[in-house]
């Protein structure tokens, strides 16, 4: 047995967009162990519920992070429209499926880019967040925001985008796909980039389902479940495969969330194409009495939120479980028995979140 | 469309059967939920086979102790040192106990009612 030591890796690190700390039990250069530590970050917003109105509720759930701040309101709006019962018009519902894309899109770029910049690559880490910088140009074009745009309520949402924005969102994302294809061979093609994810970090299926990995993290590992597939918004209506690969390393899960980039494109293309006339939004009124719970596929994985309302305008309970919260378990799993200086590149593999799973 | 998904009320006693159950059948964990009432908790332990979602549901005094099924789905930790730290649930035999340093607040369980 080599020498032990303990060595602290986080909250401030280069490498780490957000802050996690981990105890890391090293034999030599291997680590044994990691025990993760959160805490930096808490911030209570499940606790607000019980002093905001329902609808005011709406502001603060969306602003739990950044990065998947449309989705988290999305999820909220779902809850409680599955509590008044009401369905939101179709056209709202392609609103949101052509929103929650663009979001896949910007969060998925955002991950490589940071990937590149974990590694060295700065000039690959420049080129995606300059992709990325088009889609929140899009999100500022179609909504006045550019990463908390408020764009749901509850029974739809909120803003509406005409035929000539649509199209020239089209027009756009055909050229940055022309774009994407010449990033994705270096990420996907080049040594200074395989040499650092292939063989590394090994979620075996069986681990990924029993530490409870969602996302591209589960996908990564062969498991073929996408809660897009459950059909909620109008992802029911269109036509796509579910992204995996069975490598099970860090190289299989920088290569599915850059399959689901291809994929956002297609499904944003079929969302234009079927998009109907129509109403955006249902008025709803009262105050909810009942529960819910809500799937939904982010772009770090499924999301899970639970409301449970009595009837007045406050609520009992407003529960978000985020991926990274769920994909902390995995991130352990894979840290064991790899080599010091990898665990960087695999805690960023599991696309950290730390502002959502702290909440 | 939405999702239909099933919610069993079960006993406390329940638990470690069910989850090892769900374990069996090729299960994911997929959230431990815990809502304060007056004097307890109700627990909402859910689980995603294929695109099945499964939810058991545990009432609770404020006192009784819950077991861990952290030795079943390694990934119930977070959540067991989750409702234990911000509601004060009981929950016994975790793996790993954080002792209430999860997310490192001042106020002691600031969930409980």
């Amino acid at each position: 047995m080599g020498k032990r030591s303990v060595v602290p890796f986080g909250p401030q690190h280069p490498v780490l967009p957000e802050p996690i700390h981990l105890d890391l039990v090293l034999e030599d250069e291997k680590v044994v162990e990691a025990i993760p530590s959160i805490g930096f970050i808490h911030r209570g917003l499940e606790k607000l519920i019980e002093k905001r109105d329902y609808n005011d509720y709406m502001y603060v759930i969306e602003r739990i992070c950044g990065i998947c701040s449309y989705m988290h309101g999305m999820g909220y709006c779902e809850g409680l429209e599955r509590i008044f019962d009401v369905e939101v018009p179709d056209r709202g519902k392609y609103l949101r499926t052509i929103w929650c894309e663009m979001s896949r899109l910007h969060s998925h770029m955002l991950w490589l880019g940071l990937l590149a910049d974990a590694f060295g690559f700065e000039a690959l880490f420049y080129q995606c967040w300059r992709m990325r910088e088009k889609i929140l140009d899009m999100f500022e074009a179609s909504t006045g925001g550019r990463v908390i745009f408020s764009v749901n309520k509850i029974g739809g949402v909120l803003k509406d985008m005409d035929k000539n924005m649509l199209e020239s969102f089209v027009k756009e994302f055909d050229a940055m796909e022309e774009e994407l294809k010449r990033l994705s061979d270096v990420f996907l093609t080049d040594y200074t980039v395989t040499s650092r994810l292939k063989n590394v970090g090994i979620l075996s299926k069986e681990d990924a389902i029993l530490t409870g990995a969602v996302g591209p993290m589960m996908r990564a590992s062969g498991i073929a479940i996408d809660t897009r597939k459950l059909g909620y918004a109008a992802y029911g209506d269109i036509d796509f495969d579910i992204i995996t690969s069975n490598a099970c390393d860090s190289f299989a899960r920088c290569e599915v969330r850059i399959g689901e980039l291809f994929q956002s494109f297609n499904i944003i293309r079929q969302a234009v194409k079927q998009i109907p006339d129509g109403d955006i939004a249902v008025t709803v009124k009262g105050n909810p009495s009942g529960e819910a719970f809500v799937r939904l596929e982010q772009p770090r994985g499924e999301a899970i939120y639970y409301i449970k309302a009595n009837g007045t305008k406050n609520l009992d309970r407003a529960r978000v479980r985020t991926p990274t919260f769920t994909n902390l378990t995995p991130l352990v799993k894979i840290l064991q028995g790899c080599d010091y200086a990898d665990v960087p590149i695999l805690v960023l593999t599991i696309d950290p979140c730390i502002s959502c799973t702290e909440r | 469309m939405r999702e239909n998904y099933e919610l069993t009320v079960i006993d406390c006693s329940e638990l470690a059967g069910c989850a090892l159950n769900m374990r069996r059948e090729n299960a994911r964990l997929v959230q431990i939920c815990a809502v304060s009432i007056p004097d307890g908790y109700e627990l909402s332990y859910s689980f995603a086979k294929e695109y099945e979602f499964i939810n058991y549901r545990i009432v609770i005094n404020e006192n009784d102790k819950v077991v861990s099924i952290g030795d079943i789905y390694p990934g119930a930790v977070f959540y067991e040192n989750e409702m234990k730290e911000l509601f004060g649930v009981n929950i016994e035999s975790m793996y790993l106990d954080y002792n209430n340093k999860l997310y490192k607040i001042e106020t002691e369980t600031p969930f409980k009612k």
